[in-house]
């Protein structure tokens, strides 16, 4: 399944016509120990680059972008008891919400994951 | 820092780097008529400091302060006996001198003291948790009221008419800006509450339902059957208490299942002082913590495993999430919260029950030979330390007619409700430990004769 970045370190797995985002590992790293994460409620609209969820860390709250407009379809209930997983497997368990996509297009506009590497090796 | 005052060329310099040639040229925005033009009338240029004080005392002296003589004003400020002391230890440099504690670990102390008032107020209201306080009992009620829409994500708001009307008039103010909908309206002159139609009006659009306890007219109800309408539809129950004494004696909100209970401290341990600074008290379940507005305190460990004191969940506020913070209160009433605290550990359990039923007491000998005047009666069937009378006239002259007479008998509903010429004839009547015997009967008779 293709995976996309964000500038904002995050990443967008596509399938099918659902999107899974969550953090990626350097976003983890920097952020510290993940205390809370809030995800957004089924249903709510996603505009790209409007708020979606906030995380928030020993060192600091971070909030969350939407890489994509679409329909929030789940958000990740297991980060309610367990925000730690945010770290401990960001790019898997610890996944934040999926949605629909309402223009694929916009994904075009995302990095791969090598492109990703590259622009954290240039921070 | 030294004070140097400026020179002439000192300003000269500054009006010119910032264009302008004139002190008064800075003013040009202030309208002409609202300008002043020469010395306030009435006012000297100068007075030394021994004649500004005697001037002071003699203006002091035109005021009738609460303990002249017989006083029974209440309606969201009571007058109670404050232990000496609690003045006292207020008074020591590290309260009295300290600012919201911004680099809060190392202040344990008065972490630890914020720490205990939010347990104490935790406990009174029956509630999982409390904040280290807020500026006073309305602007809380307001921080309730928004709270409950980003916990809901709902606009309206069912605001019992039992509510102070200050309180109501404070969140009308602040809903202009966020525009939430207030559904509210004033009480009738009768002994039973408004919460059994608020319980049938909750819908699914609903954010919030707001009671006072006891309310303005100082009736008394059970609100689980409200607490439950609220949570089959998803909104959340408020329950506002101006005169915590009372719940000494009565059941906490949070007992019958009230959500947020929020509240004004002032009755423990902050005397009357002329309507402020009093101390707002919030409190909440745990499972809305996040949403909470103010500081809280936590207490953990140290890394050598001793007790210490934290702030805690300091990412709701607005010096670290900005505008996203939950509320744009950052400070509490520090030293207010600390006379209560003080005052609260001062009365313990025992005390603060035993003070409860005296004032309630003091109260039933009030409104029984209160109800004895020709043409008066007593609203209530219930009531705590306060009840609203019901004259055959306007209370509002009669309440400057008992003055003359030296007592100062409540404040009448024409006052807090001017335009509501429905309820001119009510009276509410406070009566709290400070009530003597002779006060009651002195009360009596100014009134009979005022009436007669």
């Amino acid at each position: 399944m293709p995976r996309f970045y964000t500038e904002e370190h995050e990443w967008v797995e596509v399938d099918g016509e659902i999107a899974t985002v969550g953090i990626t590992d350097f976003a983890q790293g920097q952020l510290g120990d993940i205390v809370f994460v809030e995800v957004p409620d089924t249903g709510v609209e996603l505009t790209k680059g409007g708020d979606a969820a906030v995380v928030e860390s020993v060192k600091a709250a971070s909030d969350i972008y939407a890489p994509v407009d679409g329909t929030v379809t789940e958000g990740n209930s297991a980060l309610e008891e367990d925000p730690a997983l945010a770290n401990s497997d960001p790019e898997g368990e610890g996944w934040f919400f999926r949605m629909t996509l309402s223009d694929k297009a916009q994904l075009d506009g995302l990095m791969d994951s090598k492109g990703y590497k590259a622009y954290c090796d240039a921070l | 820092m030294r004070y140097l005052p400026l020179t002439a060329d000192d300003r000269a310099a500054m009006l010119a780097a910032v264009g302008a040639s004139t002190i008064d040229d800075l003013f040009v925005d202030v309208p002409a008529e609202a300008r002043l033009t020469g010395p306030i009338a009435g006012l000297p240029l100068q007075a030394s400091e021994l004649a500004v004080e005697r001037h002071m005392a003699a203006l002091a002296r035109q005021n009738r302060a609460a303990g002249d003589g017989p006083f029974f004003l209440g309606a969201g400020a009571y007058r109670h006996h404050v232990p000496a002391s609690v003045d006292h230890l207020i008074q020591r440099g590290e309260f009295l001198t300290a600012y919201t504690p911004y680099q809060p670990e190392i202040a344990q102390g008065t972490l630890q003291m914020l720490f205990e008032f939010q347990t104490q107020v935790a406990r009174l209201f029956g509630t999982d948790v409390a904040n280290a306080s807020m500026y006073d009992g309305s602007t809380a009620c307001w921080e309730a009221i928004v709270m409950a829409r980003r916990v809901t994500k709902r606009t309206t708001a069912l605001i019992s008419n039992g509510l102070h009307p200050h309180y109501r008039s404070v969140a009308r103010t602040m809903a202009k800006y966020t525009r939430d909908t207030l559904i509210e309206s004033d009480p009738a002159l009768e002994p039973g509450t408004d919460w059994a139609a608020l319980a049938a009006a909750v819908t699914k659009e609903t954010s919030c339902v707001v009671v006072q306890y006891p309310d303005i007219l100082g009736r008394i109800d059970d609100m689980a059957a409200l607490a439950e309408a609220c949570q089959a539809a998803g909104a959340l129950l408020i329950a506002v208490v101006t005169e915590p004494v009372a719940l000494g004696l009565i059941k906490s909100p949070g007992e019958m299942g009230a959500d947020i209970v929020v509240g004004e401290g002032q009755a423990l341990g902050v005397g009357l002082q002329f309507g402020g600074p009093y101390v707002g008290l919030f409190a909440c379940k745990s499972k809305y913590v996040r949403q909470m507005p103010g500081r809280l305190c936590g207490e953990t460990v140290d890394a050598k495993g001793k007790r210490g004191y934290v702030l805690t969940l300091s990412t709701r506020e607005q010096h670290i999430r900005r505008e996203k913070a939950t509320s744009n209160i950052c400070t509490n009433a520090g030293l207010c919260a600390l006379a209560f605290s003080i005052h609260m550990t001062l009365l313990g359990e025992a005390g603060l029950r035993q003070l409860a039923a005296i004032n309630h007491s003091r109260a039933k000998a009030a409104a029984t030979e209160l109800a004895k005047v020709p043409g008066v009666s007593v609203m209530n069937d219930s009531y705590f330390n306060e009840f609203t009378l019901l004259l055959p006239a306007e209370a509002r002259p009669v309440v400057h007619a008992l003055a003359e007479k030296g007592v100062l008998g409540g404040v009448s509903l024409g006052r807090l409700y001017p335009d509501n010429a429905g309820l001119a004839n009510g009276l509410v009547v406070a009566v709290t430990e400070t009530v003597t015997e002779e006060d009651i009967a002195a009360f009596a008779a100014a009134l009979k004769e005022v009436l007669a």
